[in-house]
C-alpha cells in the first residue's frame, strides 16, 4: 500500500462521518477489551510471563546476529533456502523471482503484516501471479480492494452487513443467507478449490526459532496449513525481530499472544514448519524458502526505538486506544495503525512523512498497560515529538503558542499578572453567563464543549488576599 | 503529648495552572484538607505550570527551564502536593526524562520527584487521613484519570475516602479507566477526535444515572463537564477533593452556579 500518513487529518475527517465504520469499531473493540480482561484475569502467571517475554526479547535483540545465524544454519540444515533482504524492494524481488522460477500462476497467501509491509501482494500481481488471500478477513478486503485496517483483524472496518452484500456481489455462488455462519461457509466454498490448486503458498511467521530453525504460525482458520502444505513451493517472509532462541521461549509467547490479541487462551492452530517434504512424507512443499527482512530494523537497534522490536503484533494496543476506536485503522494511512503503528511508521518511513501520528495521541498509557511485552509506547511517542521538535517539524502555530507561553511560565510575577487579567477577561467575555460557548483563539475547545466561567480572581489572587496568604507572607 | 510536639510535615502546594486560572476552589479545598490532616501548608509564589504543554510537544529545553524553577522553589518542602494526577506524574515520573544529561541537576530532580504526590493519594497513603463529618447528597460516579491511575496508582484511595462521605452513593462508570479525550494540547490540536472520545465517555456517564461526576484532574473534568453542558446534561462535575473538603456547593464545573 502507498503510505498516506501525511493526509491523516483528511482521513480522520472522513472516518468520523462514516457511520458504518463507527458501528464496526464499536462492536469489536469493546468485545476484544472485555475478552482480554477475562482471560488475563484467569491467567495467574500473567505478570511473570509478561516479564519473562520482555526479558527474552531484550536478550535476543542484544544478540540478534548470533541468533539469526543460528537460525539460518539450522533452517538450512532442515532443507530451507534462507534469503536476506535489506529493503522491501529486495524482498519483493526475491519472492517474485522464486515464483517466476517455479512457473507459478497462482499463489495462496496467509495474512502476514510483514508481507503488507514489503508490499508483497502488489508485487505478486505485478509479476503476473494471481494472489489469493486465504484469511477470511483478508479475503474480504481483497474483494473490497481495501488495505488492512488492523494488524490481527484486517477487516475490522467492515460490518457483517457490508460483508454480506460484498459476498452477494463477488462470490461465484452467493451466500445461502446473510447469517454469519453462512457468510463463512460461502468464503470456504469460494476458497477451498483455490487452496488445492495453488502453485505457491506464502506465509509470514509469528516466531522464528533459532535452535531448531523452525518457523511458527498462529491462526484460527486453518488457512495457514492449507496454504503452506499443498503447494509445491512455500515462501516465508519474516522480519528479523521475530526470532526467539528456543522452543521453551516460544511457548512463553504462545501463551501471551492469543490472550492479548483476541482474548483466547490459545488459537485454533499453532503450527511449527520445519522444512520441505522429506522422502516418505505424505505431503509438504518440495521447495521451502525463508526471506528474512530488515527494513530499518537494524537501525532501530541501539536507539530509543529498540523496545519496539519486542512487538509480537498482537494488536492489544490498538484495541485499547481511544483514538483508534474513534477513527479506525485506515486513518493512519500506513500498514501498521494504532499506537504501535504510530511509533513504527515514522521509523520505517520518516518523521516528515508521518508528522501527525506521534501527536495524535492523548498519552493515556492504556496501550502500554495492555502490551504483553511492556513496550513504553507513550514514552516513545513523546520521544518522537521531541525528535520532531528538534528537527523543527512542529507546526508554526504550536511553536508561536509555546514560545509565548514558555516565556511567561518562566516569569512567575508576569505570569500571575497575565493570568489574573486573563481570568478577568474571560469573566467579562462570559457576559454574566456560567458557560462560554464561543471564543476567539479557543475554537478547538468551544467547537464541541462549553468552557466554564472562571471564578472571580485566580487562585493566586484569591490566596494572596486571604488570611492564610497574608499570614504566610509575614 | 500535644500537637506542637509532633513535627508537622511541611507541604508545598502546587495548585497547577488550570486550577489557578479556572477553579481556585480546588486549591482551597486542598489547603483545607491538608491542614486538617496535620500538614503545614505553604503556597510558593514562584509557581506557574509543571511544564507539560512543552514536554508533550517535544520541547525539552523549555520543559527543563520550567522544571528547574519548580525544583528550586519546592525543594525546601518535605512534600510537594498537587491536585492533579497528570501534573503530579509530570513532576514525579517525567522530569527525569529531561535531566538525563544534566549531572548537576539529576540528584535534585530525583529528590523532588520522589516527594511529589497527587493530593488524594497523599492524604490517604502518606497522612492516613480520612475526613470526618462531611456530607454530600448525591449519586456519584467516578472517572479514573489516566496519569493518576497508571503512573501513580490512584484507584482505591479516592473510592475509599469517598465511601466515608455521608449521603454519597457511588455508582460504577462503564469504561472508568478509558481516556476522556482531553490529553492536554491533544484536545485543541485534534478537536474532532477528542470530541468523538469524550462523547463516548459522556454517554457512559449519562447511562449511570448519577447526578454527580468526580475525577482527580481539572483538565479531564473541564473536558467532560464542557461536553455534558454542551449536550444539555445536568450532571454536576467536581474534583474529588472539593467533595471531600465539603466544598462542593456551587453547582460544579460548567454548572448553573449557586
Amino acid at each position: 500500500m502507498i503510505q498516506t500518513s501525511d493526509r491523516f487529518r483528511d482521513h480522520v475527517a472522513r472516518a468520523l462521518t462514516d457511520n458504518d465504520l463507527k458501528i464496526a469499531l464499536t462492536r469489536t473493540t469493546g468485545l476484544l477489551q472485555s475478552r482480554r480482561r477475562q482471560v488475563i484475569d484467569e491467567y495467574g502467571e500473567y505478570a511473570e510471563a509478561r516479564r519473562r517475554a520482555t526479558a527474552i526479547k531484550d536478550h535476543t535483540l542484544r544478540h540478534l546476529d548470533h541468533y539469526l545465524e543460528m537460525f539460518e544454519a539450522n533452517a538450512t540444515a532442515n532443507g530451507a533456502i534462507v534469503h536476506w533482504a535489506k529493503t522491501p524492494a529486495e524482498a519483493r524481488r526475491i519472492v517474485s523471482d522464486i515464483c517466476t522460477a517455479a512457473g507459478a500462476k497462482t499463489a495462496t497467501r496467509v495474512k502476514s503484516m510483514l508481507g503488507e509491509e514489503i508490499g508483497i501482494g502488489d508485487a505478486l500481481t505485478d509479476a503476473g501471479v494471481e494472489r489469493i488471500e486465504t484469511d477470511l478477513a483478508e479475503h474480504i478486503i481483497q474483494l473490497a480492494g481495501d488495505p488492512p485496517s488492523h494488524i490481527v483483524m484486517p477487516a475490522m472496518h467492515k460490518t457483517h452487513e457490508q460483508v454480506a452484500s460484498l459476498f452477494d456481489d463477488k462470490h461465484t455462488i452467493a451466500p445461502d443467507s446473510h447469517d454469519i455462519p453462512d457468510l463463512v461457509g460461502s468464503a470456504r466454498r469460494e476458497l477451498r478449490q483455490r487452496f488445492l490448486s495453488a502453485d505457491v503458498g506464502i506465509s509470514g511467521a509469528n516466531f522464528l526459532i533459532a535452535e531448531t530453525g523452525a518457523i511458527v504460525t498462529v491462526t484460527n482458520e486453518g488457512n495457514s496449513e492449507l496454504t503452506c502444505t499443498p503447494p509445491k513451493v512455500h515462501i516465508v517472509t519474516a522480519g528479523i525481530e521475530k526470532i526467539v532462541p528456543g522452543m521453551a521461549h516460544a511457548s512463553v509467547f504462545l501463551r501471551l499472544l492469543s490472550r492479548a490479541a483476541i482474548g483466547a487462551e490459545i488459537t485454533q492452530y499453532t503450527t511449527f514448519y520445519n522444512g520441505p517434504k522429506r522422502p516418505g512424507d505424505a505431503d509438504g512443499p518440495e521447495a521451502y524458502h525463508i526471506v528474512l527482512v530488515d527494513n530499518h530494523r537494524t537501525e532501530m537497534l541501539g536507539s530509543d526505538l529498540q523496545p519496539m522490536l519486542r512487538c509480537i503484533r498482537c494488536g492489544a494496543c490498538m484495541n485499547h486506544c481511544p483514538v483508534y476506536a474513534a477513527v479506525g485503522g485506515h486513518a493512519y494511512g500506513a500498514v501498521y495503525p494504532g499506537p504501535m503503528g504510530s511509533v513504527l511508521t515514522p521509523a520505517l518511513s520518516s518523521l516528515e512523512a508521518a508528522k501527525d501520528l506521534p501527536n495524535a495521541c492523548t498519552l493515556n498509557g492504556r496501550c502500554k498497560e495492555v502490551c504483553p511485552v511492556n513496550i513504553p509506547l507513550p514514552d516513545m511517542l513523546r520521544n518522537l515529538r521531541a525528535r520532531q521538535w528538534d528537527a523543527k517539524l512542529a507546526s508554526p502555530l504550536t511553536k508561536v503558542a509555546l514560545a509565548g507561553w514558555g516565556f511567561m511560565a518562566r516569569r512567575p510575577k508576569l505570569y500571575h499578572l497575565v493570568t489574573g487579567l486573563g481570568v478577568h477577561g474571560l469573566r467579562v467575555w462570559a457576559f454574566g453567563r456560567n458557560r462560554i460557548r464561543r471564543m476567539p483563539f479557543a475554537g478547538g475547545w468551544v467547537k464541541h464543549r462549553d468552557l466554564p466561567r472562571p471564578e472571580k480572581g485566580s487562585f493566586m489572587q484569591q490566596y494572596n488576599a486571604s488570611e492564610h496568604g497574608i499570614r504566610s507572607r509575614r | 503529648m500535644n500537637s506542637a510536639d509532633i513535627q508537622k510535615p511541611r507541604v508545598g502546594l502546587f495548585v497547577t495552572c488550570l486550577v489557578d486560572a479556572m477553579r481556585p476552589n480546588i486549591g482551597f479545598a486542598c489547603l483545607k484538607l491538608l491542614e486538617e490532616a496535620g500538614c503545614e501548608v505553604e503556597v510558593p509564589q514562584a509557581q506557574t505550570c509543571c511544564g507539560q504543554p512543552a514536554f508533550n510537544s517535544g520541547d525539552d529545553a523549555t520543559t527543563r527551564a520550567i522544571a528547574k524553577q519548580i525544583i528550586e522553589n519546592f525543594e525546601p518542602y518535605d512534600y510537594v502536593v498537587v491536585p492533579s494526577g497528570s501534573c503530579a506524574s509530570m513532576i514525579r515520573t517525567h522530569y527525569r526524562d529531561v535531566f538525563t544529561d544534566q549531572p548537576d541537576w539529576i540528584e535534585r530532580q530525583a529528590a523532588l520527584s520522589a516527594k511529589t504526590w497527587e493530593v488524594v493519594s497523599f492524604l490517604s497513603d502518606v497522612m492516613q487521613y480520612q475526613p470526618d463529618g462531611i456530607h454530600y447528597e448525591g449519586v456519584v460516579t467516578y472517572h479514573d484519570s489516566c496519569s493518576g491511575l497508571r503512573d501513580l496508582g490512584v484507584h482505591d484511595q479516592p473510592r475509599n475516602m469517598l465511601a466515608g462521605v455521608e449521603g454519597l452513593r457511588m455508582t460504577p462508570l462503564k469504561d472508568n479507566d478509558a481516556c476522556c479525550g482531553f490529553g492536554g494540547t491533544f484536545c485543541v490540536k485534534y478537536p474532532d477526535i477528542s470530541d468523538a472520545i469524550v462523547s463516548a465517555k459522556t454517554q457512559n456517564i449519562v447511562a449511570t444515572g448519577a447526578d454527580t461526576l468526580l475525577a482527580g484532574d481539572l483538565g479531564c473534568l473541564m473536558n467532560m463537564a464542557g461536553k455534558l453542558s454542551r449536550d444539555g446534561h445536568k450532571v454536576k462535575t467536581y474534583h474529588t477533593i472539593e467533595v471531600l473538603a465539603g466544598m462542593a456547593n456551587d453547582g460544579g464545573i460548567c454548572g448553573d452556579g449557586e
